[in-house]
Order: C-alpha cells, then structure tokens, then sequence
C-alpha cells in the first residue's frame, strides 16, 4: 500500500524475519514493542533490549470478514493479539481455519506479506 | 470550578447525505444552535470544531474557518481531531475557554461526512483511528479492534453473544421516537444474532452505521449568562478528559477502559458528585461492547457487571438507569466528529424536558452524563451536566 519507510520500525521487522525478534522492557518493568525511546507508562528512557519468546500464547482474536481494501483479498482472516512473556504483539494468524483458534493457544511470530498489496505483515503460525 | 450553560443546542438528522458538504449540514446544526440560545453570529467569542476524517472524506484541512463561517463569523477558531472523541474534546477545549473567563460565548460541535466514501472507504478511513503500524498494518479494523475487546472480555469476566445483542435492541427501541436518529427501525436478539458477521464475534447489528451529520452547543460563561438573562436551566459543571496508548497491544488489560475511567473521576471531581447521583446516561457505544466498557469504566457498574445489565432491563427506559435514550451511537447514528457534542445536547435536552425520550427521565433526575470515546478508547471525554434551577 505504501511505500514509505519507516526506519526503526522496519528494523523491528527485519529482526522478527530474521528470528531475532527483541523487545524493551524499562527500569519499572514494563514491556515495550520497539521502536520505543521512552516508556510511555512511566517515562523512563533507560530501556533494555530483550529476545523475544520463541513462543508467544493469543489473549484474544477476530476474524475480519469486513477488511479496508489493503486487505481486501486476505479476508476473511484471523487477526490476533497474543503475548510473548511480558509483551504483546498483534499479527495475522495464518493457514488457521477460524473456528479453530482458541485463546490460550501457542504461535509462534514471523513476517509474512499481505495477498492484497503485498506489504510485510506481522504473521502468527500455529505452534505445534 | 465554574461552570458553563448550555444555552442552545443543533444537531442535523444524522444519516447518509453523501451529497451534502460538510459545512453545509454545520450550518444547519450550529444555525440552530444559535436560535436555541436567542443569540447572534456577532455574539460568538470563539468556534471549536470537531471532525475526524474530512482531510480523506471532503479533502479538505483547516477545517475551523470554514466551520466559523458556516456560523456566519470569522471569529477564532480551530478543528479539534481525536478520532471519535474529537467533539467532546471541542467541547472540553470550550469549556475551558469559558472558564477561564477568556471567552463569554463559545460554539462548540462537529461533523462528519462518510458515506460518500462507501463501505470499503469509510471502513479504510475509520481504521485510521488504529496505530498504522501495529495494528491497521496487522489487518486491525475499527470493529476488529472492538471485536479483540469483546473477546477479551467475555474470556475475563464472562458473557455472550446475546447479553450484547440486548444492548442493540435497547438503542434501537430508544432511538423509535427519535427523527433524528439514523435508524428508526426496531429489532429483535434475533436479528443482532442472525446478522452477518463483521468482525467475530461481532456482528452488523453490533455496530453502529455509518453516519452522515452534525451537531453544536451554544456555551456561556455565567456572567454573561446572568447580564443577558440567559440562564438556559442546564450548565456542564464536570469535564474530564483520559488517555491511554494508542495500540490495544500495549495495554495491560484488553478488556477495561482506563481513559474512560480516568476522564470520569476528573469529572466527577469537578463537578463535586458521585457517580450515584447520575441519573441518565448518554455512552459511547460505537459497538454494543463499547456500551459495557463505558459503564464499567464510569464507575456505574462494577468490572464484569455491565455486561448483563441491558439483559436484566437496569440500562433500559424503565430501569434503574436509562443508558442512550437518544438511540445511542448504536441507532442514532455515528457521524464520528459530530458524536460528542450530540451526546451532550441530548442530555441537556432529556434534562429540559425537550427531547423526545425525556418522558423517560424521572423527575428527580438532576444529573446527566455524557461519555465520548476516540478510537479503542485512548481518548475518553466525560461532562456532567446538571439542572441548574
């Protein structure tokens, strides 16, 4: 859809393809999806790089049968949030049937692209 | 604090008017907000609009001049954009100027053109309310968005499909007498559990339309109030105003709304009341979960309560506490910009006797509440509005 580049947040993704995936967590402990400079829930600057979980476990999902036209061929499709240890990554649960995705259950994260425009998506695979 | 009179009231019928400018449905709603209050475009001291989209719907920016001039002024003025909060965060913006005794007589509204964008359009632009990166980019839409908070919900505290199927037959039963609300049409838990699936487990009639309109506010500071005689009975004594990150995923919680209970306890605060003494309710419902999340967060219910409170009558007409006698987003509709400042004037109008579900408003009733949320509630604005004699 768009060309533009987004620097930091591009890397975050080259990291997740590339298996690499990392987080930041602050002095207080809060997880952070990068990019980040500063914890937006108490403002400190002094964040840590942390690997990400191999294997992150869905808090909740949706499956999309109305999608804006970026998604326009994907649909319907699932569309998840699910949390690796501390943090949260929202992404597109591929090659799932819908009446099969449960909360609590194991993906893993990698990037994929969208049928419809072929932007690089953050993707969930099943864990088995 | 001091507080602000609502001393006049527009709102357009809300529906779909593709063919209509923006600045021509303002004009109606704002034109007639002026006549509510007896009082002239030479009387306004300042405009605060509220619109969310209409650099992609009308492509047009810099929104406030044209919005003042609709009003017939070039007085000072400004768009307010915070998604679907942005009117009632004009009207806060408003309150403010009024209070702070830097402006007499403010109008303060919104609107919102969308449907001629068409479904797949207007869908792209209300995603926009979405962090583009981690969550439109993710397939997010706006009910997708809600859809993960239902979910998220009924996995914390329980519930069904039916428990929110009752809130749309509640708003829409309301919204009957209401010509201008969008739908005028009455459905069953049937209907809501039979209706095509949007965003699962959120269907159609969990959501609101895609609405068309606007709305304005005549606000006066007390003492011109009191010099012009203008004491319109109602005056916004509580303003609040809550935030939170953008992105669903960055939450601790999925399945509550700090902003909303964050702007609540601001405005209650300022208003110096509980929330027992609400006696009705205009709340955000975009979706019939959003309707839950709003109760919650205002403290009318506790965390896991609301949800069932449509289903046991307490929210509808003849409860305990009437919850959107306008129709709610839910029926009346949801031009995003105008949403806010129509909330507030049907809680003026319900409180004054004047708006068409009033006869559902008991007569002890002093207290009324509007609640405004932009995007998945990262911006929440609540007013208290109280009968001042």
């Amino acid at each position: 859809m768009t060309d533009t580049q987004d620097g930091s947040y591009d890397a975050f993704l080259d990291a997740l393809e590339a298996g690499d995936g990392y987080y930041y967590e602050c002095a207080d402990g809060h997880a952070l999806v990068p990019p980040r400079r500063v914890c937006p829930h108490c403002g400190d600057r002094e964040l840590e790089r942390v690997e990400l979980p191999e294997t992150g476990s869905i808090v909740t999902h949706t499956t999309v049968a109305v999608p804006t036209p970026q998604f326009e061929d994907d649909a319907p499709y699932v569309t998840a949030i699910a949390t690796f240890g501390q943090v949260k990554l929202t992404g597109i649960l591929r090659d799932v049937d819908p009446n099969d995705v449960e909360i609590g259950q194991e993906v893993t994260v990698t990037i994929d692209t969208a049928e419809t425009t072929d932007d690089r998506t953050i993707t969930f695979d099943r864990h088995s | 604090m001091s507080k602000a009179f609502v001393a006049g009231t527009g709102m357009t019928a809300f529906g779909t008017f593709p063919d209509r400018r923006g600045r021509d449905m303002f004009a109606e709603a704002g034109l007639a907000a002026l006549d509510d209050a007896g009082l002239g475009p030479e009387d306004i001291d300042e405009v605060f609009y509220g619109n969310f989209i209409g650099t992609l719907a009308e492509n047009q920016g810099h929104q406030g001049p044209l919005a003042a001039e609709a009003l017939g002024t070039t007085a000072p003025s400004r768009r307010v954009e915070s998604a679907c909060a942005s009117s009632g965060l004009a009207i806060r913006d408003a309150v403010r100027a009024v209070r702070s005794g830097e402006a007499d007589v403010v109008v303060a509204g919104g609107m919102e053109r969308m449907s001629n964008m068409g479904t797949a359009g207007a869908t792209d632009g209300l995603a926009r309310a979405a962090d583009d990166l981690f969550e439109i980019r993710s397939g997010v839409t706006f009910p997708a968005a809600y859809a993960l908070m239902a979910r998220a919900y009924f996995d914390e505290f329980g519930g069904e499909r039916e428990d929110l199927a009752h809130i749309a037959v509640k708003n829409h039963d309301n919204a009957l007498v209401n010509d201008h609300a969008h739908l005028q049409e009455e459905i069953t838990v049937d209907d809501v559990l039979e209706s095509p699936e949007i965003a699962a487990p959120l269907t159609l009639y969990d959501a609101c339309p895609i609405s068309d309109g606007a709305a304005a506010l005549v606000l006066l500071s007390p003492s011109y109030a009191e010099e012009h005689g203008l004491d319109s009975g109602v005056a916004i004594t509580g303003s609040g105003h809550g935030g939170d990150t953008m992105a669903l995923q960055d939450r601790q919680s999925l399945a509550t709304a700090p902003a909303t209970r964050d702007a609540a306890e601001e405005a209650y605060d300022d208003a110096g009341i509980s929330p027992d003494d609400v006696g009705l309710v205009e709340v955000h419902d975009c979706f019939t979960i959003a309707e839950v999340l709003a109760l919650e967060g205002l403290g009318l219910y506790s965390y896991g309560e609301a949800i069932g409170a449509a289903r046991r009558g307490e929210t509808c007409r003849d409860g305990d506490l009437p919850v959107n006698l306008s129709g709610g987003l839910k029926a009346k509709g949801h031009p995003v910009g105008a949403t806010g400042a129509a909330q507030v004037a049907a809680v003026r109008n319900l409180l004054t006797g004047t708006h068409p579900r009033a006869d559902a408003v008991g007569e002890d009733v002093t207290v009324g509440l509007a609640h405004n949320a932009g995007g998945t509630v990262a911006s929440a604005a609540v007013h208290v509005l109280e009968v001042t004699r």
